[in-house]
């Protein structure tokens, strides 16, 4: 079920043709202020009353992040690092994760389900469940690993960026109830700006690498951080360097698709051609005579 | 020699067996292709849809493996590569242009069959392999998802390879006139066999 | 708090010690990033762990638990010695200036007047000098040796950093950069706000913690201004009306208090409540104290309380030991003095320290009564919950009463914020089953009680037939009906100056001005009249109109006492009643009275010139770096170190402790030694869950499933303890088995050159509800209760910690 109209989407999973693309919304994005970011967990919570989620109740595994992973049930998590900087004093990095909203979605591109993922005039990227099969190429194609498949019902799962509550004017659940304000919504433009505020806010108070997470390699993301070490993403419990949609998956979602269907069609093709050239290759009486003349003297020798 | 004046070329066993791992080859095949490219999913409704699609393929290549198992245990022997399938190979020209008589003399198998039966050995040992890396219901947890996607990439790549041999093999069985007949009901002629595997018909003559 | 949540934001440097506000306090904590981004400020945590709060900080500074005192005392001397601090704001509005007698003094931990018989001060020496004219003597200069200022500095003389860093086991460097961002508010128009809560409370020393930290306030002169003022972050959302409207066992509503048995007449009751102004011309408002008595008997004895019965004086209980605490009745339980208990909207078997004594002090009683929307670890304490609760229900004679209540979201009623603001709520949905609200519950209870003194009569009906009841159905009194009985009502019309009548026999007042000691008024709390008047419900209000963009909202609700927003706040302007920080005023002078964004806390036409205290509640009306004897242990903070504490005090070995901390014998003989017990242990909240409760709810449990402690890195390897290993903690009065969470966030610290490791125990988890069984952090903690306020010490106490084999079940 989509949750804006057909109209909205411009990218559609495993769909030939030219979306539509009349309409032209502002993107929008979703601006985690990590200096901001307290670790309450109160966006999970809201996250799992809005959409109705009760992942499974896990056990203590020696950190704060519980759920310990996303789940079909559990589509942000906050990611707790414990790192001691290089003055020696510790910091304590406390990362929501989940969809990053690419504005060129891995999984969509990597999916084969026509429809089960698309793109949104505004660059959220939702899954589509009625359609989605539950193949689990989305989770290949995702450069930053966040779709999960359900074991029960074998769909795969995301945070939707509330695309339901977006679309009739409201800010996902999360946003609303991030008590610090860490998690801000808006147009993607005004966001950013205010990210720059904030840069150097966080320059000034030592941060000298604060800066803005809105990958490239991925044509920037539609939920972006500020980060007090934009320079090293990697130590907030493994935020992608330099996220890209693995080769692999161009080598096996791109051009190689209708090459190898050529390829097999230019085969079928080749059969055709020779069957019409060289024609079938008969048994000629002579060859029953011979065949039937060994047979027939097959004790001699 | 089932029928007077034909000769048993494949018992029914061994053709039951053919058919299964046959049948079970295109079921994969359409399900995969279904999936491969947008233009193809409608195949998926073959199968009930797409959720269903993704369920069974695997469930296809198992049987199919063990299907073609068993093929592979009654057939190896007989694909062994020797100097007169080099011989052939070199001649394949001739082959395609169906002068057979300037060919050398071809036993059970030729090359080009041999070439068939290991190319569809080695492509579905990948495809199996790649197949357990990427059927998530099981397997998600027992490798990477970086290790599934080198998988899911030889996947796609040796079903292209696989898919092309078989239009090669059945090509072939359609091209030698008289072949799909020994597949279908077991036996050939003995013009067949002098025609295509005159060595295995003189072998069978002296009762080898 | 003495500002708001919303002030918070205008604070230059924002500190949090003694509390972890981003953890326990999340939606308060916006203010404290809005004080951050918007006023560039500076944030602040002195802690013994690194916590939520710390990873948002400009600066992190560890702290031994147990030594606030002895950092903040570091501090003050620090500023004094710096001279940084705010000079007017001290020699004016501080009573820096006044001279103590002769005969206060302080040595080797003991500040005169101690008897080691009694275990008692005669606190009589801790006052000023007074003159002929019975006023307090005062050397504005300062030259006067036994002025508080000279005595001040003379008391933290000895807190050098070096001394600092010997007891707290803080790195000099930075317990001297927090010194000099204290310093940086020491100018008129910066302001430093302080926020804390249990972290300072829940210690032997509780209530000095908080004076030390008040103090520095007031040197800097951050008392009464924007963006400054003492911040307690209540721990429950209506914990401050708990106390406002008196539910301790010494007080009655608005902070008035219980007689005591000494004290056997009205007049003699009074005698020490009434305070006479001990400086010219001061206002000292505790003189209309008979005021809110009397208005306070009024409601609740109506027509039966008359002067001549001195306003039913006589039906007031006598105090007969400073208060019926909850240690205390613990203990009465236990030694069989106390046999039944109506446990109300209270979990003590988790939330009590030492849980063996609570839950063998449950045991004993002949029944106990729970009321609660939950099913309490305290109503199942009799269950076997093998080692996590190990009861035998069939040695256990107790009969309990489950009484299902209304949560707060079930039912109307008002809600007391951390700011003082009486907030009102409205139901959100109907209650389950056969909860009933608390009022039903307790009105059914006094109804039936009622009737057996009337058919049986006792020893003394008087108080309980006497008792007004009036309402419109007996059995349901309504929350708007008792709301507007607390506001109060006006017995008689009430009349204006001119003559005109304001308020007609039976209308709701105002505000506490208008209370009498005649028994024309009545009033169940006066600090909270004017919450339901005439206009309506003043509590309803949800106008968000901010003047100035101060984070006042005058028009939201009501906040006590007088709908002001910032007490003290005639001390943000300075002696000609001009604002110390022209950018961020309250009130001013404006020639003719005072006015501004807040409602003055002043007399609204008190000249400056007439150089009245801004500090009206108190006799001298300046705030008081020397507190006389209004502190059981001293008028000057010290350190003590916590009743169970790894070193002994350095200061003074032989009173190492607090002398006056609250210890009954059976708890002494329960106190472990440091070799048995190396570490220190300290409790808290976690944001995932509230207290007890919240562990009912799945989605928190999902959230914070389990029980854990936190284990500093180098302890954990010592002690070979990895990640999520199990571990056994144990201190004299228990055991937990819990897993370990080996972190880089607790740091063995140097204390007196010896590394002292702290071991975290949040304090969640019992055995029902949602989330996964546990033991309970209180099965190790201390029962000890600080001496003013009785609050137990949770915060620091001796544990040992080893692997475990595994869980138990």
């Amino acid at each position: 079920m989509t949750d804006l109209q057909s109209l909205d989407i411009t990218r559609r999973s495993a769909t030939t043709g030219t979306p539509p693309d009349i309409r032209h919304q502002p993107a929008v994005a979703k601006l985690i202020d990590v200096s901001r970011c307290i670790g309450c967990k109160a966006c999970q919570s809201a996250c799992m009353e809005w959409n109705d989620l009760r992942p499974e109740m896990e056990t203590f595994e020696g950190s704060y992040d519980n759920p310990s992973d996303l789940n079909p049930a559990a589509w942000t998590v906050m990611r707790f690092t414990e790192w001691e900087n290089e003055a020696g004093n510790l910091e304590w990095l406390i990362r929501k994760d989940g969809c990053m909203h690419c504005s060129d979605p891995g999984c969509l591109k990597a999916c084969p389900s026509p429809g089960a993922i698309v793109q949104y005039a505004n660059g959220i990227v939702d899954f589509i469940s009625e359609n989605c099969i539950g193949c689990g190429y989305c989770v290949k194609g995702c450069p930053f690993n966040i779709p999960r498949i359900s074991q029960e019902d074998h769909r795969a799962y995301k945070c939707t960026l509330c695309s339901d509550r977006v679309s009739v004017g409201l800010e996902p659940a999360c946003v609303k109830t991030c008590p610090t304000g860490a998690i801000l919504f808006g147009a993607k433009e005004d966001m950013t700006a205010w990210a720059q505020e904030r840069i150097v806010d966080l320059k000034e108070r030592g941060f000298a690498n604060a800066g803005l997470y809105d990958p490239p390699e991925v044509g920037g993301t539609h939920v972006m951080y500020v980060l007090h070490h934009a320079d090293r993403p990697s130590l907030y419990a493994g935020l992608p360097d330099k996220p890209r949609i693995d080769p692999l998956v161009w080598l096996w979602k791109g051009m190689f698709k209708p090459i190898a269907l050529a390829g097999l069609g230019f085969a079928a093709i080749a059969g055709f051609v020779h069957w019409v050239v060289a024609g079938p290759n008969e048994v000629q009486p002579e060859d029953e005579v011979h065949g039937r003349e060994i047979l027939d003297h097959k004790d001699e020798k | 020699m089932s029928q007077p004046g034909t000769i048993s070329r494949y018992t029914t066993a061994q053709r039951i067996n053919h058919w299964i791992t046959a049948g079970c080859f295109i079921l994969l095949a359409l399900s995969g292709m279904s999936l491969f490219h947008p233009s193809l999913f409608f195949l998926t409704d073959l199968f009930g849809g797409g959720p269903y699609t993704r369920a069974i393929h695997p469930w296809f290549g198992v049987v199919l493996l063990v299907s073609f198992a068993i093929l592979f245990v009654r057939f190896f022997h007989h694909n062994l590569w020797n100097r007169d399938d080099t011989a052939w190979i070199g001649k394949i020209d001739k082959v395609i242009s169906n002068h057979e008589e300037d060919v050398p003399d071809v036993g059970r198998y030729n090359a080009g069959q041999k070439l068939v039966f290991w190319s569809m050995t080695l492509l579905i040992l990948v495809l199996f392999v790649t197949g357990i890396v990427i059927w998530d219901q099981y397997f998600f947890g027992f490798t990477s998802i970086e290790v599934k996607r080198v998988a899911i990439a030889i996947h796609s790549l040796a079903a292209v390879a696989i898919i092309a041999v078989f239009i090669a093999h059945v090509y072939a069985g359609i091209w030698i006139r008289g072949t799909m007949g020994g597949m279908l009901h077991g036996s050939v002629t003995p013009g067949w066999a002098f025609r295509h595997h005159r060595k295995w018909l003189r072998d069978l003559a002296r009762g080898r | 708090m003495t500002n708001t949540w919303q002030d918070i934001k205008n604070a230059d440097v924002v500190l949090v010690m003694g509390g972890n506000a981003a953890e326990a306090h999340p939606c308060g904590f916006k203010w404290v990033i809005e004080a951050k981004i918007h006023n560039h400020a500076k944030l602040v945590v002195v802690d013994p762990r690194f916590t939520r709060t710390a990873s948002v900080a400009d600066y992190y500074v560890p702290i031994r638990p147990g030594t606030d005192i002895a950092f903040l005392s570091g501090a003050m001397r620090y500023l004094l010695e710096k001279d940084a601090i705010q000079h007017d704001y001290v020699r004016t509005y501080t009573n820096a200036a006044l001279i103590v007698k002769e005969g206060f003094g302080f040595d080797e931990g003991l500040f005169s007047g101690y008897s080691a018989e009694k275990k008692d001060y005669d606190r009589s020496s801790w006052d000023y000098e007074l003159g002929d004219d019975g006023f307090a003597k005062a050397d504005p200069s300062f030259q006067h040796p036994r002025c508080v200022l000279n005595l001040l500095k003379q008391h933290v003389s000895r807190y050098t950093p070096e001394v600092v860093e010997r007891i707290c086991g803080t790195p000099r460097d930075k317990f001297l950069m927090v010194c000099d961002l204290f310093a940086s508010t020491a100018a008129p128009d910066k302001a430093l706000t302080s926020l804390f809560a249990l972290g300072w409370t829940q210690h032997s020393v509780g209530s000095q913690n908080i004076r030390s930290m008040a103090m520095v306030q007031l040197l800097l002169g951050n008392i009464g201004v924007a963006g400054g003022g003492m911040n307690a972050l209540r721990g429950h959302s209506n914990i401050q009306g708990l106390t406002d409207v008196g539910l301790l066992s010494n007080a009655m509503p608005g902070y008035l208090t219980l007689p005591k048995d000494s004290e056997p007449r009205f007049a003699d009751y009074m005698k020490t409540r009434q305070f006479k102004p001990l400086r010219a011309g001061e206002v000292s408002y505790w003189q209309n104290y008979r005021k809110f008595f009397v208005s306070l008997q009024k409601s609740v004895y109506g027509a039966a309380a008359t002067a001549d019965n001195d306003w039913a004086y006589d039906w007031l209980p006598k105090l007969d030991v400073p208060n019926y605490d909850i240690l205390r009745a613990f203990e009465m339980m236990n030694s069989g003095q106390i046999n039944g208990y109506i446990c109300q909207g209270f979990n003590p078997l988790q939330a009590f320290p030492n849980k063996q004594k609570i839950r063998t002090a449950l045991g004993k009683l002949k029944w106990l009564a729970v009321m609660d929307p939950l099913e309490t670890e305290t109503a199942c304490f009799w269950q076997n919950h093998g080692a996590k609760n190990p009861s035998d229900p069939s040695k256990i004679q107790t009969e309990v009463f489950m009484l299902p209540t209304t949560s707060f979201a079930e039912e109307d009623g008002s809600l007391t914020n951390s700011a003082r603001w009486v907030q009102w709520h409205w139901k959100a949905a109907d209650a389950p089953g056969e909860a009933r609200s608390d009022i039903a519950i307790m009105a059914g209870l006094f109804r039936r009680i009622q009737a057996m003194y009337r058919k049986d009569g006792g020893a003394f009906p008087d108080p309980i037939l006497n008792l007004s009841w009036d309402y419109l159905d007996d059995a349901h009194p309504t929350p708007e009906e008792l709301a507007k009985e607390i506001n109060g009502r006006t017995l008689t019309d009430w009349k204006d100056a001119a003559g005109a009548t304001v308020l007609k026999a039976g209308q709701l007042l105002d505000g506490f001005a208008q209370l009498r000691d005649d028994g024309t008024t009545t009033s169940g709390c006066w600090i909270y009249t004017g919450v339901w008047t005439e206009r309506g419900n003043i509590m309803g209000r949800r106008d968000a109109f901010d003047p100035r963009d101060q984070g006042l909202a005058p028009n939201w609700a009501f906040a006590w006492p007088a709908n002001r927003r910032v007490l003290y706040n005639r001390a943000s302007a300075d002696l000609e009643g001009k604002p110390w920080n022209p950018n961020k005023p309250l009130i001013a002078w404006n020639g003719t009275k005072w006015e501004g964004i807040d409602v003055p806390d002043f007399v609204p036409t008190s000249d400056p010139k007439a150089g009245v205290g801004p500090f009206i509640m108190q006799a001298e009306g300046v705030a008081r770096l020397f507190a006389r004897d209004q502190m059981r242990e001293g008028p000057f903070p010290e350190h003590y170190e916590p009743l169970e504490s790894p070193v002994l005090n350095l200061l003074h070995p032989t009173v190492s402790s607090n002398p006056m901390a609250r210890v009954f014998d059976f708890d002494r003989a329960q106190f472990g030694k440091v070799a048995d017990f190396p570490y220190v242990g300290t409790t808290y909240r976690l944001t995932e869950h509230f207290h007890y409760w919240t562990k009912h709810g799945l989605m928190n449990a999902i959230l914070q499933p389990e029980e854990f402690a936190e284990v500093g890195e180098a302890l954990a390897k010592e002690k070979g303890i990895g990640q999520g290993d199990w571990i056994k903690l144990s201190s004299k009065r228990g055991e937990v088995i819990c897993k370990a969470y080996v972190t880089k966030r607790l740091k063995p610290m140097m204390v007196d050159g010896k590394p002292c490791h702290v071991i975290g125990l949040p304090l969640h988890w019992g055995f029902t509800g949602a989330a996964l069984k546990g033991f309970g952090a209180n099965t190790l903690t201390p029962f000890v209760g600080d001496a003013n306020t009785e609050t137990p010490e949770f915060k620091a106490f001796l544990v040992n910690v080893e692997k475990a084999p595994g869980p138990v079940a």
